[in-house]
């Protein structure tokens, strides 16, 4: 990151008013900018959203993300990509679990077309007991995903076995502060076990 | 299969957590480790995997695929930028003395329209007919296999700046 790019941030940090977390970014005891894998511009990234959980309940960020949560957004027709990386996410939550580390994944459907809660649970269900499954609405699948600024798009296929194409990147939402950093479809089970980790011994 | 290679890959299957098919040989083709994935209960696709290794003197090609199933095809996964996309991977050229691999983040095929019981369980395998330019056609079974974590599935897969691996 080049300095000018931090200056910004920085100052977006302020203008868009994070200043708890600017506050305890320097005044507290660590500083958890120094846990991110990745080269964070701010607090752009994540936010309130309402989608439908497993139980078909409607339920908002606050009611989910109560501890330290892998976000992923993908769909469940989707035999490499979205089972890959969640089978990653998954193996990320056995070892943070084995670490007496309480943490999650959300998988976020961007297909509620054909992604019902019925769906999404036993996709889940699938790769660990601690991920949740999350569909809605169109319209609040596109708001969360505006939110997180991933990209999704249907390729029309002319039948129902059309495919998505989507952003891969798993996210690492806390509940105090939000978003604080993502994880490319490359990065291994270890390097977020110990990226989360690091976030949460600090909050 | 006899009692004693049953036994062997009861085996393996205790210490791999899979087991492995023998080779298929097809006229100058061997199709290694076919394998497909064992998907959600409601699963509606399920995504097999193989590698193709021509030992002739001549290229062949990967034409189509068929199964069971509503409808089959060969897929490419790419990846750019972060984001993801399948895509039909048409015929596919196998060069004299090379190989193409079906493999996660790369060529798959995928069976879209599974149904109720159709989902793929371990302990079961998954038939399709391969259809080659020059070998003819093979029907082959691909052992379900368990999701493993992020270990055994992304040694091979591109980083987000380069995304050009994907295919390889
Ligand atoms: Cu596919």
């Amino acid at each position: 990151m080049t300095l000018s790019r931090t200056t910004i941030a920085l100052v977006g940090f302020v203008a868009l008013g994070a200043a708890g977390l600017a506050t305890y970014t320097i005044l507290g005891p660590r500083d958890p900018a120094s846990c991110a894998q990745s080269q964070v511009a701010g607090a752009t990234i994540g936010g309130p959203f309402t989608l439908v959980d497993e139980t078909g309940r409607t339920v908002t960020d606050r009611d989910i993300i109560t501890k330290p949560s892998l976000v992923y957004f993908g769909y469940t027709f989707c035999p490499d990509v979205c089972p890959t990386d969640s089978a990653r996410n998954a193996e990320a939550l056995d070892l943070l679990q084995s670490r007496g580390i309480d943490a999650q994944a959300l998988f976020i459907s961007i297909d509620p077309e054909r992604d019902t809660v019925e769906q999404v649970a036993e996709f889940t269900d699938l790769f660990h007991p601690d991920m949740i499954g999350l569909t809605g609405s169109s319209e609040q699948v596109a708001a969360v995903s505006k939110t997180y600024k991933t990209y999704f798009a249907k390729q029309e296929t002319g039948d129902e076995y059309y495919l998505m194409d989507h952003s891969t990147f798993t996210y690492l939402v806390l509940p105090d502060l939000g978003f604080v950093d993502f994880f490319r479809r490359d990065t291994t089970p270890e390097t977020i076990a110990n990226t989360v980790a690091c976030f949460a011994e600090q909050s | 299969m006899t009692c004693k290679s049953l036994a062997l890959a009861a085996a393996f299957t205790l210490t791999a957590g899979f087991s492995l098919a023998e080779d298929i040989t097809v006229g100058t083709l061997v199709l290694k480790d076919p394998y497909a994935f064992e998907t959600a209960k409601t699963a509606r696709a399920g995504g097999a995997f193989v590698r193709i290794v021509n030992t002739g003197s001549d290229p062949d090609r990967l034409l189509d695929v068929r199964a069971d199933y509503p409808k089959v095809q060969v897929h490419e996964t790419i990846e750019k930028d972060g984001i993801a996309r399948m895509q039909p991977a048409g015929e596919i050229d196998i060069p004299a003395g090379g190989m193409i691999e079906l493999k996660p983040g790369g060529y798959h095929i995928m069976f879209m329209g599974l149904k109720g019981a159709q989902r793929f369980s371990v302990g079961e395998t998954v038939e399709a007919t391969l259809v080659f330019e020059q070998a003819g056609e093979v029907t082959i079974d691909f052992p379900v296999r368990k999701r493993t974590g992020g270990k055994a599935d992304m040694g091979q897969m591109g980083t987000m700046e380069q995304g050009n691996n994907a295919s390889n």
